[in-house]
C-alpha cells in the first residue's frame, strides 16, 4: 500500500492504452464494513469531513438519527439508519455506512467522456480528478449506487476517495481510524474477504443469523468496499443497497454497440457521399446550356432561360406534364 | 431592387430570378444551421474520446459542456420558428409519392426522368420532418442530460433513456445533415446561393421544382 499502488490502471474518456497498466503485482485494497457491529456513532462521518477538510453543511432532521437523507458533494460518508421488522415481529435497527463502493468495473468511469476525469488506481481506488471534469454528470447516471454528487456552483462532481492520499502514504482511510467498535477494517482485498467470510460464518453458526453473508456484488466485478450483512439475501433493507448492482444496461448499450455502430455509420456515410460524387458528380447546372444535352426538346417556342429584365411571358401548360 | 427583407417569397425579381427564400427564412435557417454545427461538433467531442480534440479547439471541454445546452435552446427555438413557417408546405402530396418512386433516377442525376416537384420535393420534406422529429427528442432528452443531478433516484429510468435517445437521434440528424450539405453545397448547383441571397434562376426553378415554377410564373402572368 505504498505510492506504487496509486499507479493508474483505468482512465475515463481516454483514447488509447493506459500507461503503466499491468506493470506490477496486483495489490487491491479494500474496506470492510461489518454492519452487525456498527453502533451508528457517526465518528466515521466526522473523521471523513475532518480529513478531507469538507465544509460544514446544514443537516436535515427527519425524526431519525440520520444526519441527512443522502450523501452530498461535500458529505461523502453517511450512516443510513433503518428500522426493520423481522418475521417474528421484533425490530432490528440496521445501520449502514454508505459511501462510494469503489467498483472493480466502475459505471461512473464507463459513462465519463472526459479524458482523465475519473481514474482507477491499480490498488482499486476509483478517484475523480476534478481538474479534468467537464461537469456533464454522466457519472451520476453510470453509478448503480447513487454516489457521485454535483457541486452546483462549480459543476464538478465529488465523492469518497477512499482517502487515496492517505492510502498512497501507507495509512488507512480516516473513517477506519475513527471507528470505536472495530466494525471498520482496511487491508488487501484478499485479507478483508477472509476476515468478512469468517465473521459471516460466526454470525451464521453462533449468533442466529442463518442468512448472514458478505456483500461483494459480482455485477460490478466486486467492490473495494465490502459489507458483512445480517441478511445478505435482502440488502435492500439496509437503506436501498441494490441486490445485484451492475452498470445500467442503457449505459452499456450506449458506450459499446451503439458507439461502434454510430462510428461505422458516420464514416460509411462520408465514404458513400464521396463515392457518389466521383461516380455521378453534381447535377447538371440548369443555368449552363452546355450541361443540358439530355434535356428533351421543349415543344413549341423555346423558353427564354435568362430574361434580361422583365418577367418572361410564359403561360402555364406551355409544356405538357 | 426592392427591399428583400420585406419581400414575399415566390415573386419574380427584376433580373428575372425568382425569390425562393425571404430574408426571414434565410435568417432562421442560418441561426438553426450555425447552432446545429456547434451542437454537432461539441456533441461529437463528448461522443468519443477520439474526437475530444474538437472541444479543445472550440475553447475547452468544460466550456463546450457549459454552452452546449444553451446553444441547444437556440437550436430548439429556431427549429420551432422553421416549423411554424414551413410545416404547412411540407405535407405529402400525390406528386411527392411519384417523386419518391423515381428516387433511383434522382440519385443517378437523371433529373429529366423525375416527376415534377412543388416548392419542396419529397426529399426536402423528409429532411424537414426528420429534423423536427429528432429535434423534439433531442430537446426532451437534452433537458434530462443538462441537469441530471435534479432527476430523483426513483426517476433514474429517465436518465437511462436520455443517454440512449440523445446520441441515437443525434446520429440520425448527422445522417440527415450530411445529405443536406452534400445536396445543397455539392450536388445541386444554385441551391447554396438560394439560401444566401434568396434567389434562384428560372432554369433552376423549372428543373428542380417545376410545379412551383409553373405556379409562380402563372400567377405572375395573370397579374
Amino acid at each position: 500500500m505504498s505510492q506504487e499502488t496509486l499507479r493508474i490502471q483505468k482512465i475515463s474518456g481516454h483514447a488509447g492504452t493506459v500507461p503503466g497498466e499491468e506493470t506490477q503485482r496486483e495489490f487491491q485494497v479494500c474496506k470492510l464494513i461489518d454492519t452487525t457491529t456498527c453502533i451508528g456513532c457517526k465518528a466515521c462521518e466526522v473523521a471523513c469531513m475532518e480529513w478531507n477538510d469538507l465544509p460544514f453543511g446544514e443537516t436535515v432532521f427527519d425524526n431519525t438519527y440520520q444526519t441527512m437523507p443522502e450523501t452530498r458533494w461535500n458529505y461523502w460518508n453517511l450512516i443510513l439508519f433503518n428500522e426493520h421488522e423481522r418475521e417474528d415481529g421484533t425490530l432490528m435497527w440496521l445501520m449502514r455506512k454508505n459511501q462510494c463502493m469503489h467498483c472493480a468495473e466502475p459505471g461512473c468511469l464507463a459513462a465519463c467522456p472526459a479524458d482523465g476525469a475519473i481514474v482507477q488506481y491499480t490498488n482499486g481506488i476509483v478517484d475523480f480528478q476534478q481538474a479534468n471534469c467537464i461537469g456533464c454528470g454522466y457519472c451520476i447516471t453510470g453509478c448503480p449506487f447513487d454516489i457521485p454528487k454535483m457541486n452546483p456552483k462549480t459543476d464538478r462532481v465529488f465523492k469518497c476517495t477512499l482517502c487515496a492520499d492517505r492510502v498512497g502514504e501507507g495509512l488507512e482511510p480516516a473513517c477506519i481510524k475513527s471507528c470505536p467498535t472495530g466494525c471498520l477494517h482496511f487491508g488487501s482485498k484478499d485479507d478483508m474477504k477472509f476476515l468478512a467470510e469468517g465473521r459471516a460464518k460466526q454470525l451464521r453458526d453462533h449468533s442466529n443469523f442463518p442468512k448472514a453473508g458478505v456483500y461483494d456484488p459480482p455485477g460490478v466485478g466486486g467492490t473495494g468496499v465490502i459489507y458483512v450483512l445480517h441478511d445478505v439475501t435482502e440488502p435492500e433493507i439496509y437503506g436501498g443497497l441494490p441486490k445485484d448492482p451492475s452498470i445500467p444496461w442503457s449505459v452499456k448499450l450506449w458506450k459499446q454497440p451503439m458507439k461502434w455502430l454510430g462510428n461505422v455509420a458516420m464514416v460509411g456515410g462520408l465514404i458513400g457521399l464521396f463515392v457518389h460524387y466521383i461516380r455521378f458528380g453534381p447535377k447538371a447546372d440548369p443555368d449552363d446550356p452546355t450541361e443540358n444535352q439530355n434535356e428533351p426538346p421543349v415543344a413549341g417556342p423555346p423558353v427564354k432561360e435568362r430574361p434580361a429584365a422583365a418577367p418572361p411571358v410564359t403561360t402555364a401548360g406551355e409544356r405538357s406534364r | 431592387m426592392n427591399n428583400r427583407a420585406e419581400a414575399q417569397a415566390d415573386q419574380i425579381l427584376p433580373n428575372g430570378h425568382i425569390l425562393r427564400y425571404t430574408f426571414r427564412e434565410r435568417l432562421m435557417h442560418w441561426i438553426n444551421g450555425f447552432a446545429y454545427l456547434y451542437l454537432m461538433l461539441t456533441g461529437l467531442a463528448f461522443w468519443s474520446p477520439w474526437l475530444l480534440w474538437i472541444a479543445v479547439v472550440l475553447g475547452g471541454a468544460q466550456i463546450s459542456r457549459m454552452l452546449h445546452p444553451w446553444v441547444g435552446l437556440v437550436f430548439a427555438f429556431s427549429l420551432t420558428w422553421m416549423f411554424i413557417t414551413w410545416a404547412s408546405q411540407m405535407h405529402t402530396t400525390k406528386e411527392d409519392k411519384a417523386w419518391m418512386n423515381s428516387m433511383n433516377h434522382y440519385i443517378r442525376n437523371e433529373d429529366e426522368e423525375m416527376p415534377a416537384a412543388g416548392r419542396y420535393n419529397m426529399g426536402q420534406k423528409l429532411l424537414f420532418w426528420g429534423f423536427v422529429f429528432c429535434g423534439v427528442l433531442l430537446l426532451l432528452s437534452g433537458l434530462v442530460l443538462w441537469l441530471p443531478e435534479y432527476i430523483p433516484w426513483n426517476a433514474r429510468a429517465l436518465r437511462y433513456l436520455a443517454v440512449l435517445i440523445h446520441p441515437a437521434t443525434a446520429l440520425l440528424t448527422i445522417g440527415l445533415f450530411m445529405i443536406h450539405i452534400y445536396m445543397s453545397v455539392f450536388a445541386e448547383r444554385g441551391a447554396f446561393k438560394s439560401m444566401i441571397r434568396g434567389d434562384v434562376s428560372q432554369a433552376f426553378a423549372k428543373r428542380h421544382h417545376r410545379l412551383w415554377w409553373e405556379r409562380v410564373v402563372g400567377s405572375a402572368s395573370r397579374r
